[in-house]
């Protein structure tokens, strides 16, 4: 007992190292910018970079409408498949699990090549169809965590027992789903919104490939032209990272447990 | 009698679902699905086999198994490949020993609770932590400046000079490992919970040693899980791109860079050839999610 | 008992500051099948994984065919274990399951395979050796179980709750079937549950115990019929407990509210005006007069439940509530809620708790 727990310590200190020097590395590096002390200079260059507002501020807003665009796709369609259609589960679940299975990198080439300027669905044409399409790949990204977080929340809720006993009381679609789906589910489709925003918020390859004036090419301009930025961004993005991940663990504590729990 | 039919009516009624009551439903039925198929179909599926379709097709339109061949005879694209698959294979087979040691560690080891639980938390979030920031930390880690690098250069050892160089192959498994390890971690942690106390004590009582009961019982149990795992960290870092371009720009020749090339410049002067490059990842990455559901089925049989 | 099989000495068990096991001492005698029964938290699994050797007592030792086995580990005990929730390895067959005792201790392939199947035989699922756990009930499962852990030939066989988590006619059908394989192979058997119906039915002996202690020792009928304390009373079947003072504890006169029984030589060293506590089985109650008992006592009927061949009707008894059962006649009318009515019993029947 006693050495198979100086063994777990052991495994457990090395792995912790290997994740935290990383980070303490990028920390300090990034408070080197101004010779010979420490200093926040590489910070307050970085936020207040005109550049470095603009796109961080185009991804928040692209990652918004990701979520609206994923909650609206994913909501009602696992909510209709568990109520009515529970036989088409197995298809959908294998369609919102593809986005995993072909690589991003991938799926942007067939938007380029099937909605280009002079295709009949020009979504490069403009800048605002582009934008569009950035939205749309990024829900396509986000479809497999959405999808799951959503689904789960539904299963601990009996949504069909739910549903029932609101026809009871004489509730329509609408009003079940806005009054006793959503609210209910509402915390499944926050922990999968903030999984979203954090993967969107630095995606590098789509916004790129679609020329869009996104944060994830901004960071990898700053990264190839700057030495001490880079490092700073690192950090917020880390830190931005772990805000998303916190919250969603902070949902879930709020979480229904069961179907029976009264909420 | 009165009494029982109408229990049975309020029975029927509740039970019945409002589109029962009357035969016209079925375009409604379908409503519901209807924009999520949709969505799928244009901005996954279609797009997808369009490439396929392509990547079989040569610039007149007509159907042919050059491309595919070309993949194998072009030299550059094999040795892409390659490279991507060693990349692959080593973070996700080294990630996947560290994340299954850790998560024992963590699980079994006897730690206190907070332990495992700041682990999973942190494992939650470095797993997601991908991309070009993650590079950027390497750099500052690794790199001539890095932290690391001028700490053991201070007491004497130049890494550098001893041939190591963070912006190759294996600089970027160890920089992969940081998001593989991780999700490891999360995928199998479950498995290992699902071995039950009592399947040791009962293999003691048996008669056999802890090793007998490691090598007979739960070798063979977290098997299928670990080698499904180990199959789906290879596609996830098979595909990624963001962290290597971000560290070592178009120099370092993978697959998912010389088709990000390939869709900015055509660099191949070849479009179909390119379709041919995204349909090969397609096939990878496919066929290792195939073998990690395979694998995932068996384990969760046992474990049901 | 002259020479135990197993004896546990002067057991204590504490985690940190909690006792689990306060000073525990049995003897087992071979072949013999002993219950430890108790309400969860008693203490009684704590005390059967000490004998298994998963816990080391904090004090005390234990001693198995004379041979202090206190220090060693589980796998050098020789016993065999049955657990609440089967413990089958997933990955292996039934066959495998059972083999593998003998497959560790090295016993050649053939020679296994033959004990194999005559576990298999004893366990009544001779064509189950090539399934897999996941394709059993829950039944099949801890007949699985079972035979694994007799496989081997162990000396001693631990059953921790192995029928807590069946349904009520598998757990039935096995637990009869786990005494008569008991009894064929003739192997010294503990026994833990918190079920009195199982540890009345199947034991040899039972250890009533109660918060690391216990209570009482004694073979199923002793307990049920003779519980030295108030906890194995009430713990073991229902009770029906009368509160009253002695009005003569020379005559063993006990006034119940208004009226007296007598309880002549139950008494023992309680004084007049002492309050105690009378129990009463409800098997041992009569409703209404009856020959060969004694005493009477008068009440009103304060609820009926019909259960079939059954009726048990509980009565208001001054400020007490009896429980007591009568067969269904179907000739007379079943007792109606609100009647005056009398009850009777044998005063032989009536425990004293002190």
């Amino acid at each position: 007992m006693k050495t198979s727990r100086f063994w777990a310590w052991l495994v457990f200190v090395v792995g912790a190292a290997y994740f935290f020097i990383p980070l303490i590395a990028t920390f300090e590096f990034s408070l080197r910018m101004r010779r010979g002390v420490y200093s926040f200079d590489a910070y307050r260059v970085v936020l207040g970079d005109a550049r470095f507002q603009e796109t961080f501020a185009y991804s928040v807003t692209v990652a918004v409408f990701t979520i609206l665009l994923g909650v609206f796709l994913v909501v009602p369609t696992a909510y209709w498949i568990r109520l009515r259609m529970p036989q088409l589960r197995p298809i959908v679940e294998f369609i919102t699990l593809l986005p995993l299975v072909i690589p991003a990198i991938v799926i942007v080439f067939g938007y380029i090549r099937m909605y280009g300027s002079n295709s009949p669905l020009p979504f490069l044409g403009s800048a605002r169809g582009t934008d569009a399409l950035l939205v749309i790949g990024y829900a396509t990204l986000a479809l497999p965590y959405m999808y799951r977080a959503v689904d789960t929340g539904l299963r601990t809720i009996d949504v069909r027992t739910l549903t029932e006993a609101a026809q009871i009381l004489g509730a329509g679609w609408t009003t079940i789903i806005a009054r006793v789906i959503l609210p209910n589910v509402l915390i499944a489709v926050l922990s999968g919104a903030f999984l979203t925003f954090a993967i969107v918020i630095g995606e590098f390859t789509l916004a790129s490939l679609l020329n869009r004036p996104a944060f994830g090419p901004y960071l990898q301009n700053i990264g190839a032209n700057r030495a001490y930025e880079p490092a700073a961004l690192a950090v917020i993005a880390f830190a931005i990272t772990w805000g998303c991940m916190s919250v969603i663990q902070i949902l879930a504590r709020f979480a229904p447990k069961s179907a029976n729990r009264p909420n | 009698m009165t009494q029982a039919s109408i229990s049975d009516t309020a029975i029927a009624s509740r039970s019945a679902p409002p589109d029962a009551r009357s035969g016209f439903r079925l375009p409604t039925h379908w409503l519901g699905v209807a924009p999520f198929f949709i969505f799928a179909l244009m901005f996954l599926i279609l797009p997808t086999l369009y490439l396929v379709v392509g990547a079989f097709q040569n610039d007149q339109g007509q159907y042919t198994l050059d491309n595919i061949r070309q993949l194998f005879i072009d030299k550059s694209i094999r040795d892409a490949y390659w490279v991507s698959i060693k990349i692959s294979f080593w973070s996700a087979t080294v990630g996947a020993f560290i994340g299954l040691a850790m998560a024992i560690a963590i699980v079994r080891g006897g730690l206190p609770a907070w332990v495992r639980s700041s682990t999973m938390t942190f494992s939650g979030v470095a797993s997601n932590f991908a991309g070009v920031p993650l590079a950027f930390a390497f750099l500052a880690t690794l790199g001539r400046l890095g932290l690391v690098t001028v700490l053991l250069r201070g007491i004497g050892i130049d890494i550098y000079a001893l041939g190591f160089n963070v912006l190759t192959s294996w600089g970027l498994i160890i920089v992969y490992l940081f998001f593989q390890i991780p999700l490891m971690i999360v995928i199998i942690t479950p498995a290992i919970d699902g071995l039950k106390r009592e399947w040791g004590e009962a293999a003691a009582t048996l008669g056999a040693t802890t090793w007998q009961y490691w090598r007979m019982v739960v070798i063979p149990v977290l098997w299928p899980s670990f080698l499904g795992t180990v199959i789906l960290l290879f596609a996830n870092s098979f595909g990624a791109i963001a962290t290597a371009y971000a560290f070592t720009g178009s120099s370092l020749n993978i697959v998912p860079i010389k088709l990000y090339a390939q869709i900015r410049g055509d660099v191949l002067h070849n479009p179909h050839l390119g379709y041919a490059l995204a349909f090969g990842m397609i096939v990878v990455t496919g066929l290792a999610n195939i073998f990690y559901i395979w694998f995932r089925t068996r384990s969760e049989r046992w474990l049901k | 008992m002259a020479d135990p099989f197993l004896s546990i000495q002067n057991v204590k068990k504490s985690f940190g500051n909690v006792a689990v096991v306060k000073d525990f001492n049995l003897d087992v005698g071979a072949g013999e099948f002993v219950s430890f029964l108790g309400p969860s938290g008693c203490g009684k699994t704590t005390m059967l994984r000490i004998v298994a050797g998963f816990e080391e007592p904090s004090a005390g030792k234990v001693l198995i065919g004379g041979k202090d086995v206190t220090g060693l580990k589980p796998n050098q005990r020789n016993i065999g274990m049955v657990f609440q929730a089967y413990a089958l390895f997933p990955n292996l067959t039934v066959a495998q399951n059972i083999g593998f005792g003998l497959k560790v201790a090295g016993m050649p392939k053939a020679e296994a395979q033959a004990r194999i199947d005559e576990m298999l035989g004893i366990i009544k699922l001779p064509d189950f050796g090539d399934r897999y756990p996941y394709q059993l009930s829950g039944g099949q499962q801890q007949r699985i179980a079972l035979a694994r852990a007799l496989a081997p030939k162990p000396k001693l066989l631990l059953l921790d709750e192995p029928l807590s988590a069946l349904d009520a006619k598998v757990r039935i059908s096995l637990r009869e079937e786990i005494r008569s394989i008991q009894k064929k192979l003739g192997i010294t058997t503990i026994f833990v549950t918190h079920d009195q119906e199982e540890a009345l039915s199947m034991s040899d002996r039972i250890v009533v115990m109660n918060e690391g202690r216990a209570d009482q020792t004694g073979t199923p009928f002793e307990i049920y019929n003779r519980p030295s304390t108030k906890f194995v009373a009430n713990f073991v079947g229902t009770l029906n407990v009368l509160e009253g003072t002695i009005s003569d504890a020379a005559s063993g006169t006990v006034k119940i509210n208004a009226e007296e029984i007598g309880l002549k030589g139950k008494l023992n060293g309680s004084k007049s005006g002492d309050t105690l506590s009378l129990a009463l089985r409800p098997e041992a109650i009569s409703l209404g007069r009856k020959a060969g008992n004694d005493s009477n006592l008068t009440g009103q009927i304060a609820d009926v439940h019909f259960l079939g061949s059954v009726i048990r009707v509980r009565v208001g008894v001054g400020q007490n509530v009896v429980s007591l059962d009568t067969f269904n006649s179907p000739s007379s009318p079943p007792p109606v809620v609100g009647q005056k009515t009398e009850i009777s019993f044998s005063s032989g029947d009536v425990l004293v708790l002190h």
